[in-house]
């Protein structure tokens, strides 16, 4: 029996959800915009309360990470299962080291008494508390989106072993590593936003 | 080699290549925003962050080798968000 495969129809599906996320994150992009507009001064102090050092290193693991993605993917057409699923490890790992420092980031800021609503930054302009408020939004769905992409590069990789994913058949991880430079691709426009425009 | 596994990316090399320059245009982007250049920050910033974000789709996202409906497909999306953005700044822009 032959299963039914739709190569190019899996991977148009999954393009057409990427452009519902660059929607979803589009809009914020635009709500940032629009507070930036209207508070350029008090988006330049609150933006200085960031880490930039933090938040470059966060930028290289990413970066990298999307990396290891798209070499798995070259690895696994090549017929190298063992160093597709190396890469794909690599690539989980790196996604781990941007969630603890992102950790960190956040740890901190909370115990400075920096978060929406909390009682040290009640008497701030609203412009800066607005920054804050967007960047917790923001940062905060696109860690969201980095913790599904692990879960789906979890999924890819048990798709390997049991050799549902092959080097004849690698939608799947092709898919998962599109999803992952999405993801990657966002956290670009992030970091300048954020923590460069000052 | 059958339909399917024609359509292959770039191979190891190229990726590195492209990592490379994704991490210069970082350590860019990072030096720039020491400098101060009044509103030119911003657009500096942004322009970096497009030069990046479009070798990730074509090259980490394989857009470059994809064929032309999808390319289109891209195309209009990103048009879209544009009018999205643009429209809402012809409104806040002139309050």
């Amino acid at each position: 029996m032959t299963e039914h495969r739709d190569y190019h129809g899996a991977k148009m599906g999954m393009w057409l959800f990427l452009f519902t996320e660059v929607l979803l994150f589009g809009g914020l992009f635009v709500l940032f915009s629009v507070t930036f507009g209207r508070f350029p001064q008090e988006f330049h102090e609150a933006s200085q309360l960031l880490d930039v050092t933090m938040g470059t290193t966060n930028t290289v693991v990413l970066i990298t990470s999307s990396l290891f993605a798209a070499l798995a993917v070259t690895a696994l057409q090549k017929g190298d299962r063992r160093l597709a699923e190396i890469f794909i490890g690599l690539t989980v790992l790196l996604a781990c080291c941007f969630l603890v420092i992102k950790y960190f980031e956040w740890t901190h800021k909370f115990h400075v008494g920096i978060y929406p609503g909390s009682a040290a930054i009640a008497d701030w302009a609203p412009g800066k508390q607005a920054f804050f408020s967007l960047y917790y939004t923001m940062t905060g769905l696109h860690g969201l989106h980095v913790v599904i992409g692990m879960a789906v590069f979890g999924w890819v990789w048990m798709q390997i072993r049991v050799e549902k994913c092959t080097p004849e058949y690698f939608v799947a991880l092709e898919n998962a590593g599109l999803y992952w430079h999405l993801v990657d691709l966002i956290w670009i426009y992030l970091f300048p936003l954020y923590y460069l425009i000052t | 080699m059958n339909e399917q596994t024609r359509h292959h990316g770039p191979g190891y090399g190229v990726f590195v290549g492209i990592w490379g320059a994704l991490m210069a245009l970082t350590a860019v982007t990072v030096w720039v925003a020491g400098v101060d250049l009044g509103f030119l920050n911003v657009v500096v910033a942004l322009s970096v962050a497009s030069v990046k974000a479009s070798l990730v789709v074509f090259i980490f996202m394989h857009l470059k080798y994809e064929n032309l409906t999808l390319k289109l497909m891209v195309l209009t999306a990103f048009v879209i968000l544009a009018i999205f953005i643009g429209l809402t700044f012809f409104d806040t822009a002139y309050r």
